[in-house]
């Protein structure tokens, strides 16, 4: 099995940062706001490896950074520190000295995300088949007819009814906004995907039916993905491996059912004693 | 002589709550070996670990003391205690097999899609794999019309069934059983040390853990009596 991507030490502070902010925050301060100048330590020093078709799970609770992990690596927002190596067939890239056009490319041709908010992912002026076309003009396809047929195809394969290929995401359900951004972000086939609390706030139904397709994608494209959740039954589901953050830091790293089964540190453990 | 796939040394499992401010011993020095085509099975009271050797060996459990030596297939040593989590995912595909008393799976999947899923895993073309899940179901006599619904509803014999089957569908090198035979009436649990003894003389290696003395006596080729842990403080008094 071969890497896929590469992350060490990534940092990302909001705020002007000062010397006392790595020291005063994280697990042992029990914050992640620096109390010097204010600065909130959204993530400091995370680190892991991403294989060909594996499934990462990057799991904690609300304000532990894990969000701003995919954000950075995306391109979303730029990390204040760290590095990030992706691997993609015989070539490497350092993500964070790309210049913009660089990470635009690889966002459009060799990056998917899917967000939990269907806003940050999809354009609502424009109608689902047009939500996809557009991701496959930006990835240089550009015959109509051949973009028409391939969103079709994609919508077709995430559950979407054909039918409403025509219509605006606001006309959408959520589960249905959710499908649609998931068949956008593999309308290029990329080999890595970002998942940001992708079935958050759906109904149980629903969550469930997403996280099928989700497995059934990964299994047929070979998808490497990186999930973020604050569910431990889509972790269960979803990942073989897993890290756990606590106000930005990773505390601990593990295989998914080791992290269930025997968790080492006391957050974790009071994390998953806390599962319904 | 043939080296044994499996040589455990030592092994200790300690577990930490922190919640309580608590240190719960489990496996204590525990030492045994497993060969290839041949069952190594573990007795003792409840609470002396049997369970806890298993998990630390599929790496379920983070074990705290000893070695867990395992030779894979193309022949090299791996302490399973070190190895990668990568390393230890290969040879779960490949290798290594755990069925326990309980059944995990993807909900609202089809019985025979659970079965086959580890092939899945490992590229088998889809039919093929469903194929091979059919006949290990039929040798365990699952009624046919229970194939293409999800185990939820199942008895606990039938989830039984369900988990062994996919434990064996790789044919692995080495299978840990958890109480396999746990909540089989007997004409199934027959069925079951059938395939049990068949995947033996196939020269998988097996490391099992039996409910009823009987089973143990008639499939293990060697027996490990585990003792109950000695109280934390003798542990402690042990490390320090």
């Amino acid at each position: 099995m071969n890497k896929i991507l590469e992350v060490r030490n990534l940092t990302k502070i909001y705020g002007p940062g000062c010397p006392q902010c790595i020291e005063s925050t994280g697990p042992e301060a029990d914050t992640n706001l620096c109390p010097y100048c204010g600065s909130v330590v959204a993530i400091h020093d995370v680190s892991f490896d991403l294989f060909e078709g594996e499934i990462l799970g990057v799991m904690g609770e609300s304000g532990s950074g894990k969000s701003t992990v995919v954000k950075n690596l995306y391109f979303d927002q730029p990390p204040s520190g760290g590095e990030a190596t992706f691997y993609d067939r015989d070539k490497q890239s350092d993500l964070f000295s790309l210049n913009a056009a660089q990470q635009r490319w690889l966002r459009n041709h060799r990056f998917g995300m899917v967000y939990q908010n269907p806003h940050l992912g999809l354009n609502f002026n424009i109608t689902a088949g047009g939500n996809i076309a557009e991701r496959l003009l930006m990835s240089d396809l550009m015959d109509y007819g051949a973009i028409r047929e391939r969103a079709k195809a994609l919508l077709e394969r995430t559950e979407v009814l054909l039918s409403r290929v025509d219509d605006l995401p606001k006309n959408f359900s959520g589960g249905m906004q959710q499908r649609v951004q998931i068949a956008k972000a593999l309308a290029t086939q990329p080999p890595l995907l970002f998942l940001d609390e992708v079935t958050t706030g759906l109904d149980l139904s629903v969550q469930a039916r997403i996280l099928d397709l989700i497995l059934e994608i990964q299994q047929e494209l070979k998808t490497a993905m990186v999930v973020v959740t604050h569910d431990l039954g889509v972790i269960r589901l979803l990942t073989g491996r897993a890290i756990v953050m606590k106000y930005g830091r990773v505390i601990e790293a593990g295989l998914t059912d080791q992290i269930l089964e025997d968790p080492q540190h006391a957050y974790t453990q009071r994390l998953v004693a806390s599962a319904l | 002589m043939i080296p044994p796939v499996l040589q455990v040394e030592g092994y200790g499992k300690l577990f930490q709550i922190h919640e309580q401010n608590k240190l719960i011993p489990s496996s204590h020095n525990v030492s045994f070996t497993v060969r290839a085509g041949e069952m190594t099975a573990l007795i003792g009271p409840t609470g002396a670990g049997k369970s806890s050797v298993l998990k630390g060996i599929y790496r379920s459990y983070l074990p705290s003391t000893g070695r867990i030596l395992y030779r894979t297939a193309l022949g090299h040593e791996l302490d399973l205690v070190l190895a990668s989590e990568h390393q230890i995912l290969e040879l779960r595909r490949h290798e290594i097999s755990f069925v326990t008393q309980f059944l995990h799976c993807l909900p609202r999947q089809a019985t025979l899609d659970v079965v086959a899923q580890p092939l899945f895993s490992i590229g088998t073309a889809r039919e093929e794999a469903r194929q091979r899940a059919a006949e290990l179901l039929s040798a365990m006599k699952l009624p046919e019309r229970l194939w293409s619904v999800s185990p939820a509803t199942f008895s606990g014999g039938e989830r039984q069934r369900v988990n062994l089957a996919r434990g064996f569908i790789t044919k692995p090198r080495l299978l840990l059983l958890d109480e396999p035979t746990a909540s089989l009436d007997p004409a199934t649990a027959e069925c079951v040390i059938g395939i049990i003894e068949r995947l033996k003389t196939e020269g998988t290696a097996m490391l099992a853990i039996f409910h009823h003395p009987e089973t143990t006596r008639r499939l293990a080729d060697q027996v490990v009596e585990l003792a109950s842990p000695p109280a934390v403080e003798e542990l402690i008094k042990d490390i320090a």
